[in-house]
């Protein structure tokens, strides 16, 4: 069956007029590379490309935040018709403001430079410890992928937060790993956290789309022709999971905002006495307020950090659909 | 399959002790005791901190220590709490039923409806139905619980109350009952579950429904299916034998590695709602310092995971035979 | 022919889609007799197998089945779904190209065989079982009890195949359809299946109807062969008349495609071109892009049915003019 549908999409010639056997046989068809056929397809993920669109409105806002924001980070604005804290939005303060007077629109695009930079340093990190580690536990396999997948399998089964709390302590206590770490609370500390944390589970995915791609044909080729080890993972593995190793990027960025909130939201993650603030520390803010009414509190960073969140998340799923298409489009 | 799963039991047994081992060595690392001690006892005697010491088993070489407290912990001496001395075991006991009733409670619905949900949109692919839910699911694993958790108790303690004119919140936002409130009280109780539970559903609903609508579209376009229709038995059969008895496979054994991560994985939800399960017994117990509480409560969901690891291995092996390799 | 068990006539198999209607399959004859083997020979897209999942109502709901398909008198296309069901398995069985994916991986195989009796016969579990064992030693699986018990990973891919073919004739079928059933297998395996089925059909009598590509399966083990192209019939006849003189410029361009003994180091001759849009077929004979005799003729709607010519029938309606009549 799928042979007919096959040939209902390939011939995309116009019928009107029946080429005859001579004229097929010369017919140059357009190569295109899986690369470009990939990133046509994710193109055609609308959902995707708004998401992409969104995004980048919002990361633009996000770097470009000396100019963007209205305000300094600390910046305690004068008085707005007689209130010198929480004040609900006007056209002074357009998301509001908290108890020290400060413009909460400014606050957000600021916190956003600390989530997204945490976000994206994790995400970097983990994803190469994670496909190194994974490619070769995949392709090697025996006991050093069985270490790996025993140990992950416990570590990720364990509930996150307590990890981290567990870790984030011993850690800071090991005067030793200082190096590495950085002063406790200092951002650098919590990128090399919850580095160490996210790795395993990029490596858990690269192990298996490696574990899929050693069986295919071109593996094998490549084996005959004795090629090397390494060479195989470098040059015939790693370009083929390229797709999968994207696609857990994007997880693993969205993994790291989420987390670094939540431990900022706890007081656990990034110290706002030190002069930043994350859109965690900004929800943690609004958590005190919820009995109040202080609503802008709560809703702008929400908002603006589960849109966030959702775009990534959807351009994931683009670039899931783009390397790996299936017959399957459940999206709009 | 009785070789695997007694394989995965010996296993199981040495993992115990090495991961219980690790959690020693990085609480005893990260939280110091006698710095505890001192800090709820000031005025503490020399004479007194090294009795407190000795008592606690704290001195000595790492692996000393460990065996000390694994020899007073099998023997049910779970020593008493820094703050407050205060025995350990019957507040354990306490937030580790809270935290089953809530978790179990949020877990059925959440698996339930999301599987519900998840067949719908596999059987009705492309449609309305399935755009919706896919959606659904997506802005539902984007929102964290922390920030699910706020807005339902910003719209709950705050706002229906005053756009409808209540008396009191429609819906509780902490707690498990009322102030003062002695006995046992079912729906009164269920009342308090609602919102912290909601907030666990939507990621499971989100999760599973994603999961289920993916098993049953792979099943769907199997080549097995077709052979079971050849047959001629009835589309029921087919649905019940073929279709959803191979499409469960992964779900069923994602629900078990699940079940086994509530023990402690609420916390973010219980601390919000102020819900005394083990999360908030963690926290409590990890700002505090507090090592003889933090032990035993490692130690259960130490257990909770490795058992219930074991459990989705053995589970999965059953259910897809293709498994047993090994 | 008055006395076949299986007769199909005009049978066309639509699959509507945002582009437009595919049309796989354009109105195809068939009968086949009690104990006849017909192959059916054709490449991919000539719609083959559809053309009987078609008749055994496998295909998705959206597709357009119309036309004929009769066993021993009972129509069934356009028949109520529960006609249709108890009609499969029962009167009429199919066995699939990839026995590992056509079997549930996580179903003893025993109890799928099982399934298959207890759906039209009214056996107990254990008298059904017993039947399945008897099966599996019909078509030749060593320690059948044992097997029984086993999962289809646990098979190779032959013994797969003779699972598949001990399960299609659990109920004694009328009429058996191999789809590819040898395709997957190795050349060795691959005789080893065929000569199952051929004792198989010798001993119940069954009809059947043998999907393949392959030419030299077909030479082997048909009675009868038809040759679709396009979804449309091209010839069909005896084996021997078909290999020995075909009529269509098809079959010849099949059969002179095929590397003969002795003619090695010389170059292959594959018919040019590539099979045509099944969404906008050619007006008349579809194989006229490719054909090296095609003429005006050719080109006139409605395309050709088969005629009878010589001892077979062919639907070129220049064969009169192209083969040599009485040329053997």
């Amino acid at each position: 069956m799928t042979d007919l549908l096959h040939t209902a999409e390939a011939l995309t010639a116009a019928p009107s007029a029946e080429p005859t056997a001579d004229e097929l046989e010369g017919l140059n068809v357009e190569s295109v590379s899986p690369a470009r056929m990939a990133m046509r397809r994710f193109v055609h993920h609308r959902m995707a490309m708004g998401c992409l669109v969104v995004f980048l409105i919002i990361a633009l806002f996000i770097i470009l935040a000396p100019w963007t924001a209205r305000y300094p980070q600390s910046h305690s604005l004068p008085p707005i018709d007689g209130q010198s804290s929480f004040v609900s939005p006007n056209s002074k303060a357009w998301f509001g403001t908290d108890e020290l007077n400060r413009d909460l629109y400014s606050r957000v695009i600021w916190g956003g430079r600390v989530s997204l930079f945490i976000g994206l340093s994790v995400a970097l990190t983990s994803s190469i410890l994670g496909t190194i580690t994974g490619a070769i536990a995949g392709y090697v396999g025996g006991w050093i992928d069985d270490i790996l997948m025993r140990t992950t399998d416990l570590f990720l089964a364990f509930p996150l937060l307590v990890s981290l709390l567990v870790l984030r302590n011993m850690f800071a206590k090991v005067h030793q790993l200082n190096w590495l770490f950085g002063e406790l609370s200092s951002i650098r500390f919590i990128i090399v956290l919850l580095s160490l944390v996210t790795w395993m589970g990029v490596a858990r995915i690269v192990r298996g789309v490696v574990l899929s791609l050693k069986e295919r044909e071109f593996v094998e080729a490549s084996r005959a022709i004795g090629s090397k080890r390494r060479r195989i993972v470098w040059r015939h593995l790693i370009p083929n999971a390229i797709g999968p190793i994207l696609v857990a990027m994007t997880t693993a960025v969205v993994a790291a905002i989420v987390t670094e909130s939540t431990l900022s939201f706890f007081g656990y993650g990034v110290d706002p006495s030190q002069g930043k603030s994350s859109w965690g520390n900004l929800l943690e803010a609004a958590r005190g307020t919820v009995q109040s009414g202080y609503w802008w509190i709560a809703l702008f960073p929400s908002i603006v950090f589960i849109i966030t969140i959702l775009c990534i998340n959807f351009i994931g799923d683009g670039l899931r659909d783009a390397f790996d298409p299936k017959q399957d489009k459940g999206r709009a | 399959m009785l070789r695997y799963v007694s394989r995965r039991l010996v296993w199981a047994v040495p993992t115990l002790f090495i991961v219980t081992f690790l959690v020693f060595v990085a609480i005893r690392i990260g939280t110091d005791p006698v710095a505890s001690y001192l800090r709820l006892n000031p005025r503490a005697s020399q004479a007194k901190i090294q009795q407190y010491k000795e008592v606690n088993g704290l001195v000595g070489t790492i692996p000393q220590q460990y065996f000390h407290w694994l020899r007073h912990f099998v023997t049910g001496d779970w020593g008493r709490s820094i703050k407050g001395s205060r025995p350990v075991w019957p507040e354990l006991k306490n937030a580790l039923a809270n935290t089953l009733v809530l978790g179990i409670f949020a877990t059925t619905i959440g698996i339930s409806v999301g599987l519900f949900i998840g067949t719908i949109a596999a059987i009705r692919q492309y449609s309305k139905f399935d755009s919706v839910a896919s959606t659904g699911a997506f802005v539902g694993l984007s929102i964290p619980p922390y920030i699910s958790a706020i807005l339902l108790q910003l719209l709950f303690a705050v706002y229906i109350t005053k756009w409808f004119n209540l008396s009191e919140p429609l819906l509780p936002t902490s707690g498990v009952y009322p102030p003062g409130h002695s006995g046992f009280d079912p729906m009164l109780r269920l009342k308090y579950l609602i919102l912290p539970a909601t907030v666990v559903a939507i990621q499971i609903i989100a999760v599973y429904s994603r999961y289920m609508r993916a098993s049953l579209l792979e099943v769907k376009n199997s080549e097995y299916l077709r052979t079971a229709r050849a047959k001629g038995i009835s589309e029921k059969r087919v649905l019940v034998n073929h279709t959803m008895r191979n499409a469960l496979i992964p779900v069923v054994t994602i629900a078990a590695l699940d079940i086994g991560a509530i023990v402690g994985g609420l916390i973010i939800t219980e601390r919000i709602f102020q819900y005394p399960g083990m999360g908030n017994y963690f926290l409590t117990a990890f700002e505090n310092g507090d090592f003889p509480q933090l032990m035993p409560w490692m130690v259960f969901v130490v257990i909770a995971v490795i058992m219930f690891n074991l459990l989705a291995d053995v589970l999965y092996a059953w259910l897809d035979p293709r498994i047993r390799l090994d | 022919m008055t006395d076949s068990v299986f007769s199909v006539r005009d049978l066309r198999v639509g699959f509507p889609t945002d582009y437009g209607e595919v049309q796989a399959v354009r109105g195809i004859d068939l009968d086949v007799a009690e104990g006849e083997l017909v192959g059916i020979v054709g490449e991919s897209g000539s719609g083959k197998s559809v053309s009987f999942l078609g008749v055994m109502g496998l295909l998705p709901p959206s597709a357009k089945v119309t036309g004929s398909a009769k066993v021993r008198g009972l129509e069934l296309i356009g028949a109520d779904k529960k006609v249709v069901r108890k009609t499969r398995g029962k009167r009429m069985a199919m066995i699939f190209q990839d026995p590992l994916s056509a079997l549930n991986p996580v179903h003893k195989i025993g109890r799928q065989i099982v399934e298959m009796i207890q759906a039209h016969q009214d056996m107990s579990k254990s008298e059904a079982q017993q039947r399945a064992v008897e099966l599996l030693e019909l078509v030749g699986i060593p320690q059948p009890k044992t097997r029984a018990m086993q999962f289809p990973h646990e098979f190779s891919g032959g013994m797969r195949q003779r699972v598949m073919i001990a399960m299609a004739i659990a109920n004694d079928p009328e009429v058996l359809i191999a789809d590819e059933p040898t395709t997957a297998l190795d050349v060795t395996v691959q005789a080893q299946i065929l000569e199952v089925i051929q004792r198989i059909q010798r001993e119940l009598n069954t009809a059947v109807v043998f999907i393949t590509h392959d030419l030299g399966v077909v030479a082997r083990i048909a009675d009868r062969v038809q040759v679709m192209y396009a979804g449309r019939s091209a010839e069909r006849g005896e084996v021997h008349d078909i290999f020995m003189r075909p009529t269509h410029p098809y079959t010849q361009g099949l059969l002179s495609s095929l590397p003969a003994s002795g003619t090695a180091g010389q170059r292959l001759h594959p018919i040019p071109g590539s099979p045509p849009n099944m969404m906008r077929p050619p007006s008349g004979c579809a194989f006229r892009t490719r054909c090296p005799h095609s003429a005006d003729v050719c080109a006139v709607d409605p395309p050709p049915d088969l005629a009878p010519f010589g001892t077979v029938e062919t639907a070129c309606v220049r064969a009169h003019e192209l083969v040599p009549e009485g040329a053997l």
